[in-house]
């Protein structure tokens, strides 16, 4: 009996992919993908089938596992957000030339806008890196069926598929139309090692293989029900809307304009010569990077005028929206009310009584003894520090980058070169860099400031909680320049002492401020409170 | 065709994105077709919040509002209330608290700032922090805020976001939905007495 449910597009991903007869989700938290995995988590139905959802140590490991499952002829989905498959890159294109046994969709929420993001990198350019099938929802509904088809893709063509979304489509509710869920699906677990071992004789072949599957999946886009050509006027402007960029279409778009709508990839060619025949223009509607418009200039050659993000009539960076998208229509969508004038900006910033911010008021007293000292940074909460009041940290580039550049900037000479890494970064992508920095005894202060979970996206679950000594003494950090401490003002005279201290070692020193996020305390002694 | 689109808006912790539950639960339950697009994440540590909220009685498509689109600004601050101006329309109505929220250092004069709003032809402003202490329920407030506002949301009933309020909060047990319907009741009472202009 359908029914009828209020989802975020993560959720009616995630409810998609369980009625998809999933096995396990693998993910590491990350802005706009992490609701996906955390409705699983609280799903009755996923609780009942054992579906396995336990949050990974980053994105490659959760890749890595997700492709065990389907070798074991289990359904197995992977989230992350955009940058995440810089992370596990290896991993997912290597995936494409071994190919699939149960299916395995993986799922990357781009965030065009940044609205939490270093960049705005466009992941279909991932699935055509790796040759995969790519599909890209435009509405919660469509999010919901896709999962299923997705999965069917996959094991048809027994290849990865790539689901991408975005922040609007993630992060925006609607109602959804849900169905009965399948039961889980079980295939026999694969047998074939020339397929899965890639040594070259192996890899060359199955590469090969891979490559003769492309005029499949073209054909496949090409007769994709997902990809609907609604014609309108003859010699009239044709519009190609990709994913989210069909919903600003639909509601824009003047009379008479025809629209394919783009939901699979690789480009369904055939359709877009079929729209280019029709019309006399094409203009491309896509949200992220000029992925689909680059490729459509090449289709239909020099002569033929296509526009979109690359010759200005859309914005070349940011996200689409209802007026960026009307403007290319020529419409105007304008108020009549201007910008106000009394406003001022309202940055985020760390929690009253967040555990960073007395490690952010020892670290400032002290380099500011110290006038060559560098702090590098890294992603978390505590990247907030690089704003007022605090202004704190020089750099912050990516997952662990804050442990292997203060490395680097040491080598070159740059003393104090202290780092600030969290917990849960330090155990994605830190725990590599410290080990180098203690093989070559590089002089780096790194300092883990562990508030036990993993505070950015909400309040998941951390890897290495109640771990981090033991890390740190096995990758070779010596017992006596290790220490813990606990962030509070009144602790402010020690923590600056040791910090002074393990400044002035000639080695790596670790220093781990550790004490509890307010909020997932908060939420505890809630949680109590209603308990009782 | 029957719309109303809302510009909800406040600081991180001000609960905007429960108003936005209630109005979901109560659009769904009606059988109103609804997007609501909010953003998760940076935002939510003490920074500016905000979340479109689109009703129709037709297919909605466009997750985000349009410029001088908004029937609606929903706010819980009065400054984050201005913000949002450029998405009001003609007709729109600003429904907000009048109580600023302080926690930057160049927040503009208050007086100056309530000025601004006033000056707006159609506002609805009350110190909610304020009604919602003499109410011993200050994790309420923004139930006021839902109360004012639903003589402006002709789509839903105020029986019918009674009705969504008592079923998201349920789960809380009564105690918490009868503190928010009361929350509820008290701004429904000031915006009823108040003339919109």
């Amino acid at each position: 009996m359908p029914e009828r449910r209020l989802l975020l597009g993560d959720e009616a991903i995630a409810l998609g992919a369980l009625h998809a007869g999933l096995s396990g989700v693998y993910a590491y938290p990350g802005t706009p993908s992490t609701e996906i995995t955390e409705f699983i988590q609280q799903s009755p139905l996923a609780r009942e089938r054992g579906v396995r959802s336990r949050w990974c140590t980053n994105e490659k490991t959760a890749m890595e596992a997700a492709l065990g499952m389907s070798f074991a002829g289990r359904r197995a989905l992977v989230c992350m957000k955009h940058v995440g498959m810089n992370v596990c890159a290896d991993a997912f294109i290597n995936a494409g030339v071994t190919g699939v046994n149960g299916g395995l969709v993986v799922l990357a929420a781009d965030d065009p806008s940044m609205h939490s993001s270093q960049n705005e990198q466009d992941s279909r350019f991932y699935g055509k890196f790796a040759l995969v099938p790519i599909l890209e929802p435009s509405t919660q509904q469509e999010a919901f069926d896709l999962m299923a088809y997705a999965f069917e893709l996959s094991e048809e063509l027994r290849l990865p598929v790539l689901m991408r979304t975005v922040t609007r489509l993630a992060h925006s509710r609607a109602a959804v139309e849900v169905g009965d869920p399948q039961p889980q699906r079980v295939l026999p677990p694969a047998s074939e090692r020339t397929r899965w071992v890639l040594l070259p004789g192996n890899a060359r072949r199955q590469y090969a293989a891979l490559v003769d599957k492309q005029p499949d999946l073209v054909r496949r886009a090409n007769e994709s029900r997902f990809n609907a050509l609604e014609a309108g006027e003859e010699g009239g402007l044709g519009v190609i809307a990709a994913g989210t960029g069909w919903n600003y279409v639909r509601e824009a778009a003047p009379q008479g304009v025809s629209v394919l709508k783009l939901t699979q990839y690789p480009l369904p060619a055939a359709r877009i010569r079929e729209l280019a025949a029709h019309c006399s223009r094409i203009l491309v509607v896509e949200d992220g990077q000029p992925f689909v418009e680059e490729q459509v200039r090449g289709l239909l050659g020099a002569d033929y005028p296509v526009g979109g993000r690359l010759d200005g009539q859309l914005p070349r960076t940011g996200e689409l929206n209802p007026d960026n998208v009307a403007a290319a229509f020529g419409i105007t969508n304008a108020g009549p009310f201007g910008p106000a004038r009394l406003l001022a900006p309202r940055p985020p910033q760390l929690c009253q009584g967040c555990g960073h911010r007395d490690v952010y008021t020892a670290l400032n007293k002290v380099a500011a003894e110290y006038p060559g000292a560098r702090i590098f940074g890294d992603i978390g909460c505590y990247t907030l520090g690089a704003l007022p009041p605090f202004r704190a940290i020089d750099s912050c580039v990516d997952m662990g980058a804050s442990i292997t550049m203060a490395k680097g900037a040491a080598d070159a000479g740059i003393h104090p070169a202290i780092a600030i890494i969290g917990d849960s970064t330090f155990t994605h992508s830190g725990m590599t860099g410290l080990l180098d920095a203690v093989n070559d005894r590089s002089p780096i202060t790194v300092i883990i400031s562990d508030n036990l979970t993993t505070a950015m996206t909400g309040g998941q679950d951390s890897a290495g909680t109640h771990k981090f000594e033991a890390i740190c003494l096995a990758l070779g950090v010596e017992r006596e320049h290790l220490h813990v401490v606990v962030p509070l003002p009144k602790n402010m005279e020690e923590i600056t002492r040791i910090l002074r201290e393990e400044i002035e070692y000639q080695g790596v020193s670790v220093i781990i401020p550790q004490r509890e996020c307010m909020q997932t305390l908060g939420r505890k002694l809630r949680a109590k409170k209603q308990a009782q | 065709m029957s719309k109303i689109d809302i510009k909800l808006s406040g600081v991180g912790g001000q609960g905007i994105l429960s108003i936005a539950t209630v109005l979901g639960q109560a659009a769904t339950a009606a059988g109103v077709n609804l997007k609501q697009a909010e953003v998760h994440g940076m935002s939510q540590r003490g920074g500016d919040v905000q979340s479109d909220l689109r009703l129709s009685t037709e297919s909605v498509f466009s997750d985000q509002i349009p410029l001088g689109g908004a029937d609606l600004i929903l706010s819980m601050e009065p400054m984050e209330a201005l913000r949002y101006l450029p998405w009001l329309s003609e007709s729109g109505v600003v429904v907000t608290s009048s109580r600023p929220l302080v926690n930057i250092p160049d927040y503009p004069d208050e007086a100056a700032l309530l000025a601004e709003l006033d000056a707006l032809p159609r506002v609805v402003r009350l110190d909610i922090e304020g009604l919602a202490r003499e109410l011993q329920s200050p994790r309420s407030a923004n139930m006021i805020l839902l109360g004012m506002a639903a003589p402006y949301i002709p789509l839903l009933s105020e029986e019918q976001l009674r009705a969504a309020l008592e079923s998201v909060f349920g789960r809380k047990g009564p105690d918490v939905v009868q503190a928010n319907l009361r929350a509820f009741e008290a701004g429904l009472g000031h915006a009823l007495k108040t003339v919109s202009k």
